[in-house]
């Protein structure tokens, strides 16, 4: 026992099946007489639909339907919508154009769904799709946002003038601009935050399943919140009633916010299965998942730092530009707001901020949550400007930030755009990575690699986000159309094992081992005995599912609220087994005892107690069950410093990454082995989007020309460092557990330190992600000219 | 049309009539579920595909089932023996070298072939032999700890 509760690297429960192959991913279900959908999508970015002839389909083998826009139409089928309503600057709610699952009279992006072909093999389905005929008044498309807003820009939709989804503003620009009045400094700054295809390895998948008798359907789907799915297919999209919908997120391989959102094709899968009485399954191809899963970032930002002459800062003003995409995803408005703005303080002082944010509609794939979702994206400009200022002002990097950062004695903090931190370390942590990247040495190894002609850079990232998503009252306030707690179910069985049922779902994060360890910790079970159950809304009664790091802050505090109860329930028991009053009946790790006898009993002799009540107190319910929900009291606060080495080869353009140095602030740690893999992951993806990774689109046709592996660099084994991985524990004051979440700081902190890095070696801020080979060699070659002409 | 197809996979003479375009991961997933072995990718980029035909890592999504006929593939599935986990597969539980574990059985099955040619394979030796290999969870730290230690629990 005493190696497997919290604390302990605790090796995963879940890998025997996927290390021996069985694991059962969406894909690999197949229900008896399924279907096989497979989508027409799109070819060109903008177009009005002037006619589709499936005749022709129809009759092709194999063929039982084909299905347009029309047909869904006609059975009033409602279009996907956005959960969160983001208001402008008057006060007007944001533009969220109608989003139908199959285009009607307009396509708007390449691999918009123009029709769906549902035959009894997927490539019959296929050479079907090839039969259809659509006939399309091509139009001209734009792609970036700056196009977008410039007068007489294509219009994506005619009830969007200028392509303006929202123009919002957060924090109070009067202070801020007097601050920038009476700085001593005023640094600049013009950042393309480039956008991402999240890329989960298992491609999206969905069956859905119509039971006529009982009038039931069942949707299987690679679901990061199958709960959330059932509310948006239920209460808006389809009209089911709630109780009748069973959603099931199997084993998910990878999600990274895309499987979030509630998606065309599921909902086609769901509503062709209850008109043809037969499930229906669909499952994307690589290429389908580039043109139609909810890419990430996509930000053009122009920000301003105000300091006075000791580099203490006054003020900051940044102006965005995010580029929705053609519609509005589930939680897209969210993601450059709140999700963004609220962070701008970073982990500084700053008195004053002010931000505006314009969200515009392109004819590209829509834009959503990707891992980090609007922090990366915060994190990014205010460590960009804070290391330029430094730059600028000859200060040393990290003394500058020392200088602003939030004191320890300061806490709990009100930074001026709404955000109470709970706690931190900022110096310390930053003082721990700065000795791991043995950063006073670095002029040495500068030297060195100079003396070999190559360039080297040391950047530093010291980031925060807003995690443990979220208190219900605050994001309703804000917008949001759902309440963010969890639920959390604990029940014993008579032999003493347990089922843990969980809102959250595991997709890769390792829940049922860390949960488990949770339960066991707490209540005294073996790891072995306990099953944590998640992804299926016929047995886990509710939840909020996985996304913002909240699933240990928000879900397992859950947790802990019913195993609270329980021992409570068993306290009870215990008393009337004893014969002692309740009061005198102490509990501690899963035993039960008299204070001051040596009078005690385990808590497997509850359970069975519990469900064998033979002798058993007369007021007190059988069973030994609870369920507790947890709504959060407010947002956690990981915080943490990153610092990114590179050297680059002057003559190529490519970046090595030298050392890469991580030291976070989970508050507590249940697993540290899962933990450290988080973040792991997270620098990946992090060092992908700002050296390798970036969606393109032909700025003239709209086409994606990133539209598979063999385009969009994804980065692999050989591209990356091994990762040297520190932690300090501030615990999360607010929650019962003290954890703060850690699935997102490795891709926020990682791009601003390898930027940092990167921009330290070449001497020039003049570079935008991905810093490929190509784009760093060419700042070196524009150097080397600007020297020769001197 | 349909054709013919008899494959030797972990240790089992299999016989399937498929249309002749029937790739092997297809085959393997469709006609004998056996679904440990995953489809990333269209490309053949992602290595989620990866099995043994006869003895050697190949993606099976990049060649037809036809053009495996008559030979012995092993999937995922069949690597532990007797109910005992292979090395490898050990050590990737050990090192957590899978999240999703959506690219662990290509991932495992690329990691055997390579430790069976470099049985004492260096970091720059084993994320070289990966690049074939996608896997967007686990940053490929712990799979490249767990890929060295297995080799080296290979050799036994
Ligand atoms: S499925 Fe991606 S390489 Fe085979
Ligand atoms: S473990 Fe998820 S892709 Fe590798």
């Amino acid at each position: 026992m005493a190696n497997q509760g919290i604390g302990q690297a605790v090796r995963r429960k879940e890998d025997f099946r996927f290390i021996t192959g069985q694991g059962h991913y969406t894909d690999d279900i197949n229900r008896p007489g399924q279907l096989y959908a497979v989508f027409l999508r799109s070819p060109h970015a903008f177009a009005k639909i002037r006619s589709i002839n499936t005749d022709a389909a129809r009759k092709m083998p194999g063929v039982v339907a084909v299905y347009t826009g029309k047909d869904v139409a006609a059975d009033k089928v409602g279009g996907l919508i956005c959960g969160w309503t983001v208001k402008d600057k008057q006060g007007n709610p944001h533009k969220a154009p109608r989003h139908d699952i199959i285009a009607i009279d307009h396509v708007r992006h390449v691999g918009d769904q123009v029709a769906v072909v549902i035959a009894r093999s997927t490539s019959e389905a296929r050479d079907a799709c090839e039969a259809i005929e659509v006939d399309y008044d091509v139009l001209a498309p734009v792609t970036d946002v700056r196009s977008a807003l410039k007068p007489g820009a294509p219009q994506v939709h005619a009830d969007a003038p200028g392509n303006l989804c929202y123009d919002w503003e957060f924090g109070d620009k009067a202070s801020t601009d007097q601050a920038f009045a009476k700085a001593a400094h005023v640094t600049k700054i013009e950042l393309v935050n480039n956008r991402l295809s999240p890329n989960p390895m298992e491609p999206r998948s969905a069956i859905g399943e119509y039971d006529s008798g009982t009038d039931s359907t069942t949707v299987y789907t690679t679901s990061q919140n199958p709960h959330v799915i059932r509310l948006i297919l239920c209460a808006f999209v389809l009209g089911l009633p709630e109780h009748k919908v069973r959603v099931i997120a199997p084993d998910v391989g990878g999600g990274f916010g895309s499987k979030i959102f509630n998606y065309a094709e599921e909902t086609v899968c769901v509503w062709a299965a209850r008109k043809l009485k037969k499930p229906v399954k669909w499952t994307s191809d690589r290429t389908e998942a580039f043109l139609t899963d909810a890419h990430g970032r996509d930000h053009v930002t122009h920000a301003e730092l105000a300091l006075d002459k000791d580099g203490k800062f006054l003020g900051l003003r940044v102006a965005t530009m995010a580029n929705m995409g053609a519609y509005l995803s589930t939680f897209a408005s969210a993601v450059p707001t709140y999700l963004y703005a609220l962070l701008l303080a970073g982990q500084y002082t700053t008195p004053a901020i002010y931000a505006e944010v314009k969200a515009v509609f392109t004819n590209t794939t829509p834009v959503d949550a990707y891992r980090g979702a609007g922090r990366p994206e915060a994190t990014y400009v205010v460590e960009r400007i804070v290391e330029a200022a430094a730059r600028e002002l000859k200060m040393d990097p990290a003394e500058i930030r020392r200088r602003n950062f939030v004191p320890v004695d300061a806490f709990p903090y009100q930074t001026p755009v709404a955000c109470v931190y709970d706690s931190g370390q900022y110096a310390k942590a930053l003082d721990e990575a700065m000795k791991m990247a043995d950063y006073a040495n670095f002029a040495k190894r500068k030297a060195e690699s100079a003396r070999k002609g190559n360039l080297r850079g040391i950047g530093i990232c010291a980031y925060i986000e807003a995690c443990g998503i979220a208190p219900s009252a605050v994001v309703g306030s804000l917008g949001a159309g759902v309440g963010l707690w969890e639920s959390a179910q604990i029940r014993f069985n008579a032999t003493g094992s347990v089922f843990v049922y969980t809102g959250s779902h595991s997709h890769g994060q390792g829940h049922e081992t860390t949960f488990a360890q949770i339960v066991s910790d707490k209540l005294g079970v073996p790891m072995e005995n306990i099953e944590v159950v998640h992804g299926d809304t016929a047995l886990v009664p509710m939840g909020m599912g996985t996304y913002g790091s909240r699933s240990l802050a928000v879900g397992g505090s859950a947790i802990i609220r019913a195993t609270e109860k329980i021992i409570d329930k068993g306290k009870k028991i215990a008393a009337h087994l004893m014969e002692a009053s309740v009061d005198d009946v102490a509990y501690d790790k899963g035993i039960f005892s008299v204070k001051g006898t040596d009078k005690q009993v385990p808590m497997a002799q509850i359970a069975f107690t519990a469900y064998v009540p033979h002798n058993y107190p007369a007021d007190l319910e059988p069973g030994l069950e609870a369920s507790a929900f947890y709504d959060p009291a407010n947002f956690t606060f990981p915080a943490g410093v990153h610092i990114a080495e590179v050297e680059i080869d002057s003559a190529t353009g490519v970046t090595t990454i030298a050392n890469w140095v991580a030291v976070d602030d989970f508050g507590n740690v249940i697993n540290p082995m899962i933990v450290e893999g988080q973040v792991h992951g997270g620098i990946a993806q992090g060092i992908g989007q700002a050296m390798l990774e970036g969606v393109v689109y032909d700025p003239k046709s709209g086409q994606l020309l990133t539209a598979s592996f063999n385009d969009y660099c994804m980065p692999r084994a050989d591209d990356l460092p091994s990762y040297k991985v520190g932690m300090i524990e501030t615990p999360c004051p607010h929650n019962p557990l003290g954890v703060k979440g850690c699935g997102e700081a490795g891709a926020i902190a990682a791009p601003a330190a390898l930027m940092n890095a990167i921009t330290d070696a070449l001497g020039t801020e003049d570079i935008n992600m991905p810093a490929t080979p190509q784009n760093v060699w060419r700042v070196i070659q524009r150097q080397n000219l600007a020297a020769a002409a001197e | 049309m349909t054709i013919s197809v008899t494959i030797t996979v972990n240790g089992q003479q299999e016989t399937r009539d498929v249309e002749p375009r029937t790739l092997l991961v297809q085959f393997l997933r469709e006609h004998l579920q056996l679904t440990g072995t995953h489809v990333g990718c269209d490309t053949s980029q992602c290595g989620a595909c990866v099995v043994h035909i006869d003895g050697k890592s190949v993606k099976s999504c990049t060649i037809l089932a036809a053009q495996a006929q008559g030979a012995k593939v092993i999937t995922i599935e069949g690597l532990a023996q007797d109910g005992k986990l292979h090395p490898m597969q050990e050590a990737f539980r050990e090192h957590h070298a899978l999240q999703c574990g959506f690219c662990t059985p290509g991932m495992i099955m690329s990691a055997v072939d390579l430790a069976q040619r470099n049985p004492n394979p260096s970091e720059e030796t084993v994320r070289h032999e990966l690049e074939g290999n996608l896997c967007r969870c686990t940053g490929y730290h712990n799979i490249v700890k767990a890929v060295m230690a297995g080799a080296q629990a290979m050799r036994g």
